[in-house]
């Protein structure tokens, strides 16, 4: 039965890139985007740093202006979806309306973790997700004094080396040990932490906070675990998301730390894939482990990767992941997924700031992190996207270059 | 309005109006024209807007920055001529200004 309807649920990177790959591969038949914010669908990756910064202006950040969904037939709703019914494959929405679909794509996304302390409903105490968010907090970044971030991920800390340029007085509380500790190798933390101490931030690690405090209904301080009141007038957190997972568990699919899906990125309904930060899918260049990532990269690779599929090109879903966060001046690019690392050897020097590491597990290099080196990450990624046969011994050697070996050793 | 023309790697044209200001890469993936996936969205993160600017505009472009020239350096193909299509920010001199877009991206 030929496809007449496709409906996406999450107008997101993921979502929107679905509709403009099917209808980029020739696919006719309906398109409808459900988006539960207004507007038109936007990239999030600025909204923490050059956005915020006002470096970038709102239309710098859509996929597309508004007579493309009508030039290409992509129905856009604006509303929310609040169940779906499989068995007539109909998704039902908020406004009591329902769209019927032959294939049905979650890309749901994530909503920020709250902050669960008392205080975090005062004035002055964000999270950043949205465009909304980011149009509030704006306006404020440049006259904020004393803020507490909380969190040093990459949102937490692109916010603290946004506000430090803003003359801001930047406190950084992370229960870890490290900055990016989730993400990046211990020699790179360094190196972020460095920067940031240089830049002003101050951390406090292996810390959290007990309750933030206000007057007015507005922030005025933070009490962190072990009891000091930190003076702030504003606090941002980003403690990690939460995938929007309620929607997919209510209509029976399997769900198991995101929406559950194969390699083929299909839920355990077959009329029914889910991809991006929603999606819980065995991770090819994670040893198949279960994996969801958060990234504009797997968004939108696994966007591509389902609109093939729908159109009678499925392929396994195998693309390197990759990732970048920019923090004052640095750049920061990764290749692959340094989970389990055992062994890194390091490329350049964290004093200038040019600084790669080369993670390995068993002796296989697993993922690359560079700082402003951004031809190590390209060739990174070349080596990366097949089963990598650069050796620790090789990469160890005097005046070792990952692209003379990425160009030596091509096949 | 400044008008840039792409030209894929088949020869097929796509004449494209650009507001000052705006990068290339968005004025093409706002008239969506195929080839240029821009997947990081402009971030100088990825690699994948690389395009020939011809000649006659190459005097009107901003220098090469270090980021921008380390990323080209192992794009497929690299010209003399190769650019980033984010970092080439639309003005008046640009107008008219021919983009050829490689077999590949990254």
């Amino acid at each position: 039965m030929p496809l007449t309807s496709v409906v996406i649920v999450g107008a997101g990177q993921a979502g929107f890139q679905v509709a403009a790959s099917l209808r980029q591969e020739g696919y006719e038949g309906r398109i409808t985007l459900i988006g539960d914010e207004p507007g038109l669908p936007y990239q999030r990756p600025p909204l923490s740093k050059a956005y915020l910064l006002g470096k970038i202006k709102e239309t710098a950040l859509l996929f597309r202006p508004a007579d493309y969904f009508d030039t290409q037939r992509i129905t856009l709703i604006h509303d929310q979806a609040t169940a779906i019914d499989r068995q007539n494959r109909r998704v039902l929405l908020s406004s009591g309306d329902a769209v019927t679909y032959d294939h049905l794509v979650l890309a749901c996304g994530a909503h920020n973790r709250p902050l669960p302390v008392p205080g975090a409903e005062l004035q002055g105490v964000f999270g950043v997700k949205t465009k909304q968010d980011a149009d509030v907090l704006a306006p404020l970044v440049k006259k904020i004094r004393n803020v507490v971030v909380v969190g040093a991920g990459f949102i937490g800390l692109e916010f603290a080396a946004v506000a430090a340029e803003q003359g801001a007085n930047v406190h950084v509380l992370e229960l870890g040990d490290r900055p990016m500790a989730r993400a990046v190798s211990a020699d790179m933390s360094q190196l972020f932490r460095q920067a940031h101490e240089a830049w002003g931030v101050k951390f406090d690690f292996r810390q959290g906070l007990t309750r933030i405090e206000g007057s007015d209904g507005k922030v005025s301080g933070v009490v962190t675990s072990d009891g000091r009141t930190l003076p702030a007038d504003l606090v941002v957190f980003g403690i990690g998301v939460i995938p929007n997972t309620q929607l997919a568990s209510e209509a029976g699919l399997a769900i198991e730390n995101g929406i559950r899906v194969d390699a083929n990125l299909l839920t355990s309904d077959s009329n029914i894939s889910a991809i991006g930060d929603v999606a819980c899918f065995p991770c090819l260049h994670n040893g198949e482990r279960p994996t969801r990532l958060e990234s504009v990269q797997n968004a939108a690779d696994q966007a591509r990767n389902v609109a093939a599929r729908l159109l009678g090109k499925p392929t396994t879903f195998n693309a390197l992941p990759w990732f970048w966060t920019d923090q004052g001046n640095l750049k920061l690019q990764i290749a692959g997924l340094s989970t389990g690392y055992d062994s890194t050897l390091s490329l350049g020097s964290a004093e200038t700031q040019q600084f790669s590491v080369l993670c390995f597990r068993n002796e296989q290099l697993i993922a690359v992190e560079s700082c402003n080196r951004p031809g190590d990450h390209m060739a990174a990624r070349k080596i990366l996207a097949r089963p990598p046969k650069l050796t620790p011994a090789e990469a160890a050697a005097e005046g070792f270059e990952l692209k003379a070996w990425e160009l030596a050793n091509r096949d | 309005m400044p008008t840039l023309t792409f030209i894929e790697h088949n020869g097929t044209e796509y004449k494209v109006s650009a507001d000052i200001g705006q990068s290339a890469m968005q004025a093409a993936t706002f008239a969506s024209v195929p080839g240029i996936p821009a997947d990081c969205g402009g971030a100088c993160a990825c690699a994948t807007c690389h395009a020939y600017v011809d000649e006659a505009w190459l005097q009107h472009l901003p220098a090469l920055e270090s980021t921008e020239n380390d990323m080209l350096d192992c794009a497929i193909e690299r010209r003399d001529n190769s650019r980033l299509a984010c970092q080439l920010f639309v003005t008046e001199e640009l107008d008219g200004m021919v983009l050829r877009l490689p077999a590949a991206q990254f």
